[in-house]
């Protein structure tokens, strides 16, 4: 394992008087793949939001990679090396597959430019193509992205958050609403993103969870109620009392 | 690996062919309004035509290309006349100096507005936009020892121009309309340059999915400050060339009932195509002149046009009719 990436210390969110989490202490190294789970409501998503700037934490710290995050707008987390992809398809439905990959590495190098022709900008175009290579888009470059099937748009949302080359990626269920041949060839590519970069999953699946990670976190009404290798996790009796008991047999 | 292409708005056709030229739609557009005073009714329907089509060309970028409904683009048409007016009037500033200086005070204008609007969203910034632009109307009505309030600006006068050593009488039709083309053509080469160029895609982005744009890495709120400001610039351009055209300034153009109609020239046109505000900015004053001849309530059957096409042809003629075309996403 090499050094720690992320920090975590004692982050906790509150929305009016509901506590959505409290206290969440946890590091992730660089280079492996770590889940987070937890029932509905544990709090995975907020976690997920402040991770990638999207909310400001009520209190506690986050540090990437030594440098302290907080009060950092969320446009610049993607600058700093933290990339997500979203629950919700997210993506750019107007834009050509393409498109939608090229703008997101643009956002790196050149925003405010009224001036230069983009299309001369051409060095985004072949990393936007290795991008869409990487999660087997690149036969669909040319078609709208609205009329991508959503497998296929889960597979865009994840190469938008992986053109910018993030040191680490954030993917929030990226087989949600997937049947079972899509979810097979998800699986398979977050194996090959997971060989070479830092991933932090958020998943419901508990098979494909306990199958993929390196580790495992889980949450529980807001709090960190186990940290482990997924055997553990799957052994320890609170997490089997909370979660795994309801969906072990056909998770 | 395929060769790289490049993005929406570029050139995918080899030089030479018909699909270079539709490529060319600053050259394209040029070409349509030079010839426009011979196909309309009247010269003074296609000095307005050239005018409302670049206030309405700069509101499109803010509303077609970057999805924002402003209600208040009107705020920028007035101050671009105003500030023209007021320069030449007043202070005795040459023609050709008076309108950048009006389109920099108009853009100063629009960033005031543009900061506090911007910030808000959807119906909000809708609202705010409206409620600022009453304000600078009700400016322009007050101050009256510099705007001439109620009675609208007067006493600027350009009948004698010179360019380039050429002294040309701007009070020939024919002379007004080929000057004040050249400002037109300007403004539709700059904003040819901004679709084209990376901001071009930024805003683009924000327009498709704003919170994925910011996701990215991309200052959304800034970007729209910057759109805000640059669609402001555009359509002052059009008031400057209104106040030279006039020679007066009516308060009017300051009026909701202006921005109003600058939304429906666009919707009309259609949104989001580079030609359709010129378009757009036709037919309604067809309409109106055409319609009023017959009845002094012709904004009723403006109206219901108007609504017919929200609901059935949102692309507008001009889209529509490139889709139809085929041509729709190459040029829009």
């Amino acid at each position: 394992m090499s050094g720690e990436l992320l920090r975590a210390e004692g982050i906790g969110k509150r929305f009016g008087g509901f506590v959505a989490l409290e206290g969440i202490t946890v590091s992730f190294a660089a280079g492996q793949l770590t889940s987070i789970i937890g029932p509905n409501g544990a709090g995975k998503s907020t976690f997920f939001n402040i991770l990638s700037g999207a909310l400001t934490p009520t209190s506690g710290k986050l540090h990437f990679r030594g440098r302290e995050l907080n009060g950092l707008p969320q446009h610049r987390f993607v600058h700093q090396g933290i990339s997500r992809s979203y629950q919700i398809t997210n993506i750019f439905p107007d834009l050509s597959v393409h498109e939608n990959v090229r703008v997101a590495a643009q956002a790196l190098t050149v925003s405010y430019d009224i001036w230069r022709n983009r299309a001369r900008l051409t060095e985004l175009n072949a990393r936007a193509d290795a991008a869409l290579d990487a999660v087997g888009l690149l036969g669909k470059r040319a078609e709208l992205a609205k009329f991508l099937s959503h497998g296929q748009q889960r597979a865009l949302e994840i190469a938008i958050a992986l053109v910018s080359e993030p040191e680490l990626l954030l993917l929030d269920e990226p087989t949600a609403g997937m049947g079972p041949e899509e979810t097979k060839d998800m699986v398979a590519l977050l194996e090959r993103l997971a060989d070479k970069r830092t991933v932090l999953l958020v998943e419901h699946k508990m098979k494909m969870v306990l199958g993929l990670s390196r580790r495992v976190v889980v949450l529980h009404h807001g709090r960190l109620l186990a940290d482990g290798a997924p055997d553990e996790i799957r052994s320890n009796p609170e997490v089997r009392r909370v979660y795994l008991g309801q969906s072990e047999g056909y998770g | 690996m395929t060769s790289p292409s490049s993005g929406e708005a570029v050139a995918k056709s080899s030089p030479g062919g018909l699909g270079w030229l539709l490529e060319q739609r600053v050259l394209l557009s040029i070409a349509v309004l030079a010839v426009l005073p011979w196909l309309l009714p009247s010269q003074a329907l296609a000095v307005n035509v050239l005018i409302y089509g670049v206030v309405v060309m700069g509101y499109n970028l803010l509303f077609g290309y970057t999805g924002l409904l402003s209600f208040g683009q009107a705020a920028f048409f007035g101050a671009g006349a105003y500030f023209t007016g007021i320069a030449i009037g007043r202070y005795g500033v040459p023609w050709f100096a008076a309108v950048p200086i009006a389109v920099g005070l108009s853009t100063c204008l629009a960033a005031a507005i543009g900061i506090v609007s911007t910030r808000t969203r959807g119906i909000y910034f809708s609202m705010v936009t409206l409620a600022l632009a009453q304000l600078v109307y009700y400016v322009a009505l007050q101050a009256s020892s510099f705007t001439g309030g109620e009675n609208g600006l007067r006493g600027f006068t350009v009948d004698r121009i010179s360019l380039f050593g050429l002294q040309v009488n701007f009070l020939d039709p024919v002379n007004k309309y080929y000057v004040l083309m050249i400002f037109a053509a300007l403004a539709m080469w700059f904003q040819s340059r901004i679709l084209n160029s990376p901001f071009g895609a930024v805003i683009e982005a924000i327009r498709e999915n704003e919170q994925r744009a910011r996701a990215c890495g991309y200052d959304v709120e800034r970007s729209k400050l910057i759109v805000f400001m640059l669609s402001g610039a555009i359509s002052s351009l059009g008031g400057c060339m209104l106040a030279l055209h006039l020679s007066i300034v009516p308060l009017d153009i300051l009026h909701y009932q202006t921005s109003g109609m600058i939304v429906m020239m666009v919707l009309l046109g259609g949104a989001r195509s580079f030609f359709g505000p010129f378009v757009g900015a036709a037919s309604f004053l067809i309409l109106e002149d055409v319609i009023s001849l017959w009845t002094p309530h012709w904004q009723i059957f403006v109206g219901a046009i108007f609504v017919l096409f929200v609901l059935f042809l949102p692309k507008g003629i001009w889209g529509t009719l490139l889709d139809v075309l085929g041509i729709g996403k190459a040029r829009q």
